[in-house]
């Protein structure tokens, strides 16, 4: 009998057992993406050619896209677990959809304020209404409607039920986001990555943006653990493991 | 100019790039301190709800105190 994988998940899925399990990983993340974090910018920064048509502005690439990428990454999360708590009301699937979406958030600022930085020098504007930074937008305000919707309810839990809708019916703007380069003119610039098919970037330029999908990866998840812990603490106050915790935890 | 002026240059776009870089940066480290200093404030309002409770059953039953003498300090 191999039933013990949805064991192990039904388990994980209980809020004591998941806290502890996340308190463990979580410095690892955190050591993990700082890593490959720091060698990252050592190769994008430093080791890493200036391009032949961009010169050294194509270096805000090493930030911009991993920030890109993770900003449709946490939608897709935030969206499975949003689906997970709606069907099957897991308490512990509505903290991580809810505890996504700030994180999202941010990352999905700093790809349009990275962008902005980018597309002065390269198209002579910060700003255009073309479909993929649109899009992107919209993405942002997403975010921020899954977050305001969250708090708008004095019952958390009520809250987190609405809000996940709001991140399922939102999951329709990732496609749009990832092929709008594909599906509309616009001035943005074609996928450099492909997963299926040869790359358009050197091994040199390669490397650190892949480290840095790796660093942004390991921060998420690091992120997501400190505020899921956090929300299960508050969730289950009255519960005694979190008393346990309240009682033994100095302040940390 | 020195290899490490030449580097903050960065070929004419210094005001481009590390704006773009520190931006990353600040908002990751926003993302990091804001949920430290949430954590801090539920352990805190969940140490003080349970001294309450605490208080409340001592009142309620002031004979438990001799028969338990181990009183958990609400500092702890």
């Amino acid at each position: 009998m191999s039933n013990w994988i949805p064991l192990w998940l039904h388990k994980l899925g209980s809020p004591p057992t998941f806290y502890r399990f996340a308190g463990t990983l979580r410095p690892w993340a955190m050591v993990l993406a700082l890593l490959f974090g720091a060698v990252a910018l050592y190769g994008g920064l430093v080791l890493a050619p200036a391009d032949y048509q961009q010169g050294d502005a194509y270096r805000i690439i090493f930030i911009h896209v991993p920030s890109a990428w993770m900003s449709m990454f946490i939608y897709g999360v935030m969206g499975v677990a949003a689906f997970i708590a709606l069907v099957w009301r897991i308490k512990l699937a509505e903290v991580v959809a809810m505890e996504s979406a700030p994180i999202g958030a941010a990352f999905t600022f700093i790809t349009l304020v990275t962008g902005s930085l980018w597309g002065k020098p390269m198209w002579g504007t910060w700003w255009t209404w073309d479909a993929r930074l649109t899009s992107e937008l919209v993405l942002l305000f997403l975010y921020l409607g899954v977050i305001g919707l969250y708090h708008a309810f004095e019952d958390r839990r009520q809250g987190a039920r609405a809000a996940a809708f709001l991140a399922i019916i939102g999951i329709i703007n990732v496609p749009i986001v990832h092929f709008s380069v594909n599906w509309w003119n616009t001035l943005h610039q074609g996928s450099t990555i492909n997963v299926f098919g040869p790359s358009k970037i050197s091994w040199d330029m390669l490397w650190p943006l892949l480290c840095m999908m790796l660093a942004t990866k390991f921060y998420y998840v690091a992120s997501l653990f400190r505020r899921v812990r956090t929300d299960l603490l508050a969730l289950e106050g009255g519960k005694d493991w979190v008393r346990q915790i309240a009682e033994s935890e100095a302040g940390q | 100019m020195s290899p490490l002026q030449t580097f903050f240059a960065m070929g004419g776009y210094a005001i481009y790039v590390w704006p773009a870089y520190a931006v990353f940066f600040i908002v990751l480290i926003v993302d990091t301190i804001a949920p430290r200093l949430r954590r801090r404030r539920v352990l805190r309002e969940l140490r003080a709800r349970l001294a309450r409770q605490d208080a409340r059953q001592q009142r309620a039953r002031p004979d438990r105190a001799s028969v338990d003498p181990i009183i958990t300090p609400p500092s702890l």
